[in-house]
Parts: C-alpha cells; structure tokens; sequence
C-alpha cells in the first residue's frame, strides 16, 4: 500500500510494529473519538494532533511521525492518557517515538526543543545541577539565535536571578554515574 | 340510547397539562342522552376502571365513552370492563382526547379543551348508532406452513413441531438449508456452521411432525387465519426418488456442465447435482443445462443408471394442503456485484458469499484462500463495505447490517488462513451492535492485525498480476492505493428473488424495497397486517444469525398461541352488504386486498365472507350506492359525528 497525495509514502508496517513494541500498549484499539487532541493543552501548536499521530503509526507512516512537531511539543501532561476510553497510552507512544526519532537522527521540525534538551542535560551532568547563564550562552551559540529575550535576560541578570558563576552540588558524582548509567539506552 | 357515561382521563399531565377536564366534564354532563361524567387521574389504572364498573352498575348506563388516548392503547382494556358489567363490548367507544387533541395543542389550553368537548360529543353520536355485535366464531386447522427452508424456517418448523402440532415446509432449492450453510464460519464465536446447522436439518428432515417439501413452490393460497388452502408446486425432479439410491454414477457419466449456484459460480457442477450436504439428500436434474432438455439426444444418466430411476417425463405436480396459519421466511439475496461497475468487472473481484465459499471447508479450494483467476493465494486482499448499502444510487439506502460484522469475520479468517498477508477493509461506519461484536472488531485490528481504512474505493482496475485499489483513508485525509490480490465486496443484503411475488400470493404487504412488512414495527414485529400468517428471518429485513432465530421462535410462539386456543374468535366490525342496495355492480370485488368479496352470480350482490373480512373499509368506501356498509362505522354514523364536531366552530 502506498499514499498518493502530495508526495509518495511508502508504508512501513515495521515502524508499526517497532512503535508497538516500544511504546507496549494496545494503540490499534484507538477508535479515533479525539478524546485525546481535544484534551491536550498544546494542541493547538502541533503540525498533527495526538490522534492523528496514533492513526499514522498504525499505518506505518514512518517519516511524517518521527519529524512531526507533535512528538516534541508534546508537554507529557499525561490529560489524554488518563481520559483515553481505550486505555491507549498515548505519553509512551510519544516518548517511544521521541526515542526514535533521537536514536534514528530525524531531524524534526522543533529541533530547537532537541538542543534546549540536550544543553540542560549536558549542564546537569557537568555540574550535578543547572547552570542557568552558561545554559542560555551555550544554547545561544548552538541556535545561532543571539537577540531573541536579551532584554529579559539582562533584566534577570540585574536583579540577581541569573548567577554569574557555576555552583556545585555535594552529589555532583552520583549525578554522574546516573547519567553513566542511562547511557545508551537512548 | 339515552343512559350514556362519559370518563374523561387526565393521563397524569399529558391530557390534564393542556385539556381543563374538569370544564369538560361540565359542558358534556348536560349533553342529550348523557346520565353521567367524571374525570379521573388514570381511567386505565386498577380503581379507574373500577370506577367505570361502579358507575355502569349504580347509574344503569347502557354506553360508556371513554375520553382518553388512543384506541390502540385501551380500547380493548375499556371493552372488557364494559363486559364485565354485562354491557355488549361495542357499546363502548373511545374519544381520543391524547394523540388528537392534547398533544398537538399542548400550549393551547382553550383550543385543546373545546376540541375535546367536541371529540367527545362526536363520538357520543357515533356510539348512539352503534350495533350491538358479537365475535364471531371460525374453525381453526392447528397445523401450519412454513415458506422457506433457511434457517429461520427451520427454526420454526422445528419450534412448532416440538409443540406437538403438524408443519408442512415448503423450499424450492432441492436442499434444505439456505444461505446459512453456505457460510464459512459465523461471527463473533467463529463456529463452524455445518456443524451449527447440520443437527437442525437432521432433525426437521426426520421429525414426525414435520412434513417437507424440497424443490416446490408455493403455486396459489386461498382462505383465512385458520383455514388456508395451499397449494404447492412440485418441480420435477427427473428422477425418481423411490428407485434412486444416490450411487452417483449419473454424476460422473453427465456431460454437461454449468456454473454451480451453491458455490456462487466459483466451481461447476453437472445438470444431474446434489449440493455438500445436502439435506433430503435428492439428486436432481436441472433442465436448464441438462443436454437432453435442450435439443439434444444424451440419455447418459438414464443409461448407465442401475435402478432405472431417471424419469425424463416427469411433471410439474401439485399438492393441495389445510393449514390455519402460516410463516414466511424466503430469506435473502446478495445484491449482485454488477449491479457495482465501479469495482470493475474481474474474476478477482468477488462479493461476500463467494469468500464464504473460498474459506469453507466444503467449498470449491477445500477451504484453502486461492484466488479465483490464477489459484494463486492472495498476498493482500481488500474488503471493501457498504456495496450498494447505504447508497441511494443504488436504491438500496438502508444498511445491511450484517456486513461489517462478517467482512471483520472473513479479515480475521483469511489472516488465520494466511499469516503473512494483509487485509485490508474500507469502511464507512463500524456497525457491531450485537453480542460479544465490538469486542471481535477491536480483536481483530488489535491481535489479528487487519487495517481498517476509514473510506470509500474510488475505482478498482486490473494492471497485470494485480489489482489497483484507490481509496483514501479520511482519518488521515490522503488518498491512498493497493496492490490488491483479491478484492471482497460487502455488497446489500437484498429480498430473495421472487419475495414479492409470494407476497402478492399471500396477500402480505412489503416495503419498496420488497422486504415484507410486519404490522406493527414496535409492538407487532413478526405479525402481518393479514391473520394468520407471520414473517421470520431476513425476508423482513437484514439480520444475523440470532436474530433470525430469535424472529423465527417468536413467529413461531406466535403460531403456538394460535393453536393454543380453542375456537378462533373474528372482530365482527366487518363490512356488511344492504342487498337491497346492492345492484352488483362488482366495484367492492377488486378493491378488496383479503379476497373477501364476491359476487352471488344468481341474485346479482356482492356477499362478504365474514370470516375473511378484515374490517378495512376499501369496499364501503367505494361502494357507489352505499349498500356496502361498514357495521359500526357506517356512513350515517360518520356525518353525524362531523356535524357535531364541527358545529363547535361555527
């Protein structure tokens, strides 16, 4: 089977398989009532509602969902998990996805999200905590998007809400070995 | 008559909310001939009818009219407590103040309430000119026939002869059966139905009181609710079945060969043929394909047959059978797939009674999926629902409802059959209304992994090997295509061919779609609008498995509470002829729908049989001179009450 609108999508019935096997939760149930996207509190900002998503995954539309907006933007509030009335668990579908898409390299439309991530973990690990300044330079440069709430910024900096300096924690090294740990598994 | 009680009825609030009954009950207490009135809160209730009783014994009223809802609901209620009281039932009359008057003016109290003063008077006028009637009393035969040997006229025949009571069961195929042992499996439990059906054939084919007629028809049925007369056709079979002892060698020495009915064309057979399973099992010749027939000189079955039980001369035969009651249940056709150009037309294009035929067992690939044009086994095979159903341009825009069910039955049996292909099934709606059927959808995306596409095919074409299915998945809002192997059409569920014209035969009505139809769709589902004869299975309209048995055991209860009775009472408000009237001119004779009237050829009038008589109304209607009389509705009774009612308004 293949879609024929605007472009050619091959289905992948081993993406909805893997996704399955992931996520471990009965999404071919959905029935498609939107439960789910009319819950969600960020809906309105994704490229494809939460329903749309469990639907294109049970066709195998492997490419649209790992570079969707939706698997980024979504906040894990968990409304549509606990409203669900086929008991689909749509945060583990979602965070099974984000893992994909991560281990798999697609590049999705929030990539920015991605590199906020991954900046705050990478502070998290140096330090056992954040280092907010040396988080928003490091994301700065990494986005190439220098002037976006500098104003903010420096106001913050004035009234002492943004440490100049790096502290460290006491558990700085067990920090550590919980990232050691983890590692990989992504 | 001049001692006449008037009971006005609140109905809680839904007459009393609009109606002031109690200015009712003043304006009529006065009226001629009325000795009593008074409202109550519920007339039908225990102490309203007690109420009633009380007044018709200590006033000595000699008529009663109760002014309460429609006659449908109470009139019988009323007229059993007129009898009680030893008033003649028919001096009773209902006004209906409920339907007529306080629901349509529900915001209108002063219209509702002078409307229901007039009603009421009206049928003051009617019943002053009331006759006294009684039932009358018809012989009643307690045996019954039962049209159509399907599983719901198995089902009835059986229920009824297990009550003792004698069944004459007429089918026109050679086999017993129908439809039902065509299938595959049946949803949501996934039995096999030769084994669900078989004990049921077994037993109807050798029960005492069942007495069976295969390969005949119902030819003509005269008479009334018990005492019909039919009489039946039967088709020659060309062989005779005291000699034949199912040796087969005809079946191997024919040479002619024709597509198989049972197999729906995907195997042949001979014109000498027995179907799987049959049951009498009664081989026939089919003088349609058989050579003989047909200009030419093959006598093979004769010759090689070694009891000498071809007969090539053999006639259509006619038997004459009493019974008093009667079921139909002549079941259903598919609706045919060329009826559907649009999904082209291809051997591996085939409907769903012929995937049935694919994945039986007994079918003709022995239960293996093949294809039909190449044998191959179909790698990806699409189902696509709602053929002709809920279409209008097809003019079947009801649903089928069986189709969405026995399309996931048929996905989820050909993925046990071949684990690595694809089904996949367009659909419009999900309809798994029944038992344990929503369940078996879900089991069937979730564990069996058939897709389901929520849309319609825009066109099917053959390209090579395969077949190109366009659709367009509308949960996704793309437009999408298959690679096909084989395609499956959910086509309509269609009355069986000929359902109308046995309904014409018997005098019961059916819808425009030719499906029969009950008298009442809520309260009377298996009766016809003619006594006596009741309706079972899908020639009513489409339905699974238990609900064609639950239809054809409650037709069947139907009967046995019949035959329950001792004598068989007929409402006497019935048409009755002023002879010297009536100048014969034979208007009545055609208009009547129960055969009811005839005209006396020596004195020149038209005669009503009462017992067949329905109390319609078409003959007085028509009658040009008024000598056809209505009793108790006459023409006289009708004027007055208009003059009454309306005499309110001027």
């Amino acid at each position: 089977m293949q879609f024929i609108s605007e472009q050619v999508h091959q289905i992948d019935p081993a993406f909805s398989q893997k996704v399955k096997q992931m996520a471990d939760t009965p999404l071919d149930r959905c029935y498609q009532c939107l439960t789910c996207s009319l819950s969600c509190p960020v809906a309105f900002a994704m490229d494809y509602l939460p329903n749309q998503i469990i639907r294109m995954v049970q066709l195998g539309l492997r490419k649209q969902v790992l570079t969707s907006s939706t698997i980024w933007l979504c906040a894990t509030c968990e409304t549509c998990v606990a409203r669900c009335p086929q008991e689909v668990d749509i945060l583990r579908v979602m965070d099974a996805l984000r893992e994909m898409a991560l281990g798999e390299g697609e590049e999705g439309k929030e990539k920015v999200i991605t590199t906020f991530n991954q900046t705050f973990l990478q502070s998290v690990r140096l330090l056992g905590r954040q280092y907010e300044l040396g988080m928003l330079l490091l994301l700065k440069l990494k986005t190439r998007d220098l002037f976006t709430d500098l104003i903010l910024g420096i106001k913050m900096l004035l009234k002492g809400k943004l440490k100049l300096l790096p502290t460290r924690i006491r558990g700085s090294k067990e920090i550590k070995a919980i990232f050691e740990r983890t590692k990989g598994e992504v | 008559m001049n001692r006449i009680g008037v009971f006005v009825c609140h109905c809680g609030l839904n007459i009393a909310g609009s109606v002031d009954v109690e200015r009712v009950v003043e304006a009529i207490k006065d009226y001629p001939g009325v000795a009593h009135a008074e409202n109550y809160i519920y007339m039908c209730s225990d102490p309203g009818q007690d109420l009633v009783k009380e007044a018709i014994r200590e006033k000595g009223l000699d008529g009663i009219v109760m002014a309460n809802c429609s006659p449908m609901m109470h009139e019988r209620t009323f007229r059993n407590v007129a009898a009680s009281e030893g008033l003649n039932p028919y001096f009773c009359e209902v006004a209906n103040i409920r339907e007529l008057c306080s629901w349509p003016h529900e915001h209108e109290k002063e219209i509702a309430t002078k409307k229901a003063v007039a009603l009421i008077k009206a049928t003051i006028e009617k019943l002053r000119r009331n006759m006294a009637l009684t039932p009358m009393v018809v012989p009643l035969t307690k045996r019954a026939l039962v049209v159509g040997g399907g599983i719901a006229g198995l089902q009835a025949a059986l229920d009824i002869a297990h009550g003792g009571y004698e069944v004459v069961l007429v089918e026109r195929y050679p086999s017993l059966g129908g439809h039902a042992t065509q299938l595959s499996g049946t949803f949501p439990t996934l039995d096999r139905p030769p084994c669900l059906i078989a004990p049921t054939m077994a037993e109807v084919l050798s029960h005492p009181n069942i007495k069976l007629y295969t390969y005949a028809e119902v030819e003509e049925i005269s008479g009334y609710v018990g005492n019909f007369t039919v009489k039946i056709k039967q088709k020659p079979s060309y062989i005779d079945d005291e000699k034949c002892d199912n040796c087969g060698l005809c079946l191997e020495k024919c040479p002619a060969i024709c597509p198989a009915e049972y197999d729906r064309g995907l195997s042949q057979r001979k014109a000498v043929y027995i179907s799987p399973q049959a049951v009498p099992q009664k081989l026939v010749i089919d003088p349609v394909s058989c050579l003989h027939f047909n200009g030419d000189e093959c006598r093979a079955c004769e010759e090689v047959c070694p009891t000498r039980a071809i007969d090539f001369l053999q006639e259509e035969a006619f038997v004459e059978e009493e019974v008093g009651a009667i079921i139909v249940a002549t079941g259903y056709d598919l609706y045919g797939k060329e009826n559907a150009p649009e999904y082209a037309a291809d051997p591996d294009v085939i409907d769903g009674l012929q995937f049935e035929r694919l994945l039986s067992p007994s079918g003709p690939t022995r239960g293996e999926v093949r294809r039909p044009s190449d044998g191959g086994v179909p790698q990806e095979v699409v189902f696509i629902q709602c053929v002709g159903s809920r279409d209008q341009e097809h003019g079947v825009p009801y649903c089928s409802r069986v189709c969405c069910m026995y399309t996931a039955k048929q996905a989820v049996l050909y993925k046990r059959a071949v684990p690595q292909g694809q089904a996949y099934i367009f659909y419009i709606d999900i309809r798994s209304d029944a038992k344990g059927c929503e369940e078996f959808v879900q089991r069937a995306a979730e564990e069996d992994g058939v897709l389901y596409l929520r849309g319609k095919v825009s066109k099917v074409f053959r390209e090579g090997e395969k077949i190109k299915v366009w659709g367009v998945d509308t949960l996704t809002g793309k437009s999408l295509e298959i690679s096909a192997d084989l395609v499956v059409l959910a086509t309509a569920m269609v009355p069986s061919q000929g359902a109308k014209e046995t309904a014409r035969k018997l005098n019961i009505t059916s819808d425009q779609y030719g499906f029969l139809t009950e008298a009442h769709p809520k309260l009377r589902p298996v009766e016809t609008l003619t006594a006596g004869i009741y309706i079972a299975g899908t020639a009513q309209w489409p339905r699974d498995l238990p609900d064609t048995i639950s239809s054809a055991s409650g037709s069947a209860s139907k009967v046995l509470s019949l035959f329950s009775r001792k004598e068989l009472l007929h409402e006497p408000t019935i048409a009755w002829v002023d002879e010297e009237v009536c100048s014969g001119c034979g208007y009545c004779v055609p208009i009547c729908a129960y055969k009811a009237i005839e005209i006396d050829p020596r004195r020149r009038v038209a005669k009503v049989n009462e017992a067949v008589c329905e109390g319609c109304g078409a003959c007085a209607a028509t009658c040009p001179s008024g000598a056809m009389q209505h009793k108790n509705f006459t023409a006289m009774q009708f004027f007055e009450m208009i003059d009454v009612a309306t005499g309110a308004y001027v």
